[in-house]
């Protein structure tokens, strides 16, 4: 006989409570970064110097604007996946386990929130 | 009756080889570059601060130290990139026979130092050409 209730054995999970979203959203997420992560290193090669002035320039322009705000995003969503996992297995306390991915996940937001807005700050000035 | 031998955990008799070494460093450079994103946003919030910020934040990351994590976080960033990409073709369920794994441990490792070379010494005839 299960103790297991219908809903709970359809949807497969364990005392984890949860699904492969965790692990598929890493890949999802490293999949995207290939592309973005390799565009922007390309444009900052690219570039025609890193100073102020030509910098802005490339903010500016809607195409950087929005690739740049998704990579901000996604860098930010990737890392946060992968210090998670690191912190669930090294740190045995629940509560310690429980403040430090507070912490973490509050750091993360508020790194994509600045990231995007300073993108999108640039992007809506006035032309450089 | 005998003492039975109990089964022990992997970490207390698994040999140290070039597998654990790339395992660990896939996760070392991650935590490593989660702090690089400090760096980049940092630097994006100076450029939208103005010029002037945008000075400061250059000459703090131009500086001896600016530049050793700098290159510490390009180097991260080329062997994460790289062996998260043999990671990606594992979970696909390729390059398990022992010697594709060598041969992509070694690639991602070398690759990662060659990569480094190639975009610090673009981005020197970059800015020198730029001055």
């Amino acid at each position: 006989m299960s103790l297991q209730s219908p809903l709970s054995k359809v949807l497969g999970r364990g005392s984890a409570k949860n699904g492969v979203g965790h692990w598929w959203a890493q890949r999802v997420t490293a999949s995207a970064l290939i592309l973005l992560t390799g565009w922007f290193v390309i444009e900052l090669l690219t570039l025609p110097g890193l100073d102020y002035g030509s910098v802005a320039a490339w903010v500016h322009a809607p195409l950087s604007a929005v690739l740049l705000s998704l990579l901000v995003g996604t860098l930010v969503y990737h890392s946060q996946l992968g210090v998670q996992v690191v912190v669930e297995d090294y740190v045995a306390s629940k509560g310690v386990k429980v403040l430090t991915m507070l912490v973490v996940n509050f750091v993360h937001v508020l790194l994509g929130a600045l990231g995007v807005f300073a993108v999108l700050r640039v992007a809506f000035g006035a032309a450089v | 009756m005998a003492k039975r031998e109990r089964p022990l955990s992997p970490f207390m008799h698994y040999r140290w080889q070039y597998t654990n070494t790339l395992s660990i460093l896939h996760r070392l450079t991650g935590i490593f570059l989660a702090f690089g994103l400090i760096a980049l946003v940092y630097w994006l919030v100076a450029l939208a601060g103005g010029p002037e910020q945008y000075a400061d934040a250059a000459a703090v990351l131009s500086s001896p130290l600016g530049t050793l994590a700098l290159v510490a976080w390009s180097l991260s960033f080329f062997f994460h990139f790289l062996n998260g990409i043999r990671h990606l073709f594992w979970d696909a369920g390729h390059g398990f026979e022992l010697k594709v794994a060598r041969q992509s441990g070694w690639a991602a490792f070398i690759g990662a130092i060659v990569l480094t070379a190639i975009f610090w010494t673009v981005l020197a005839v970059q800015m020198g050409g730029a001055a």
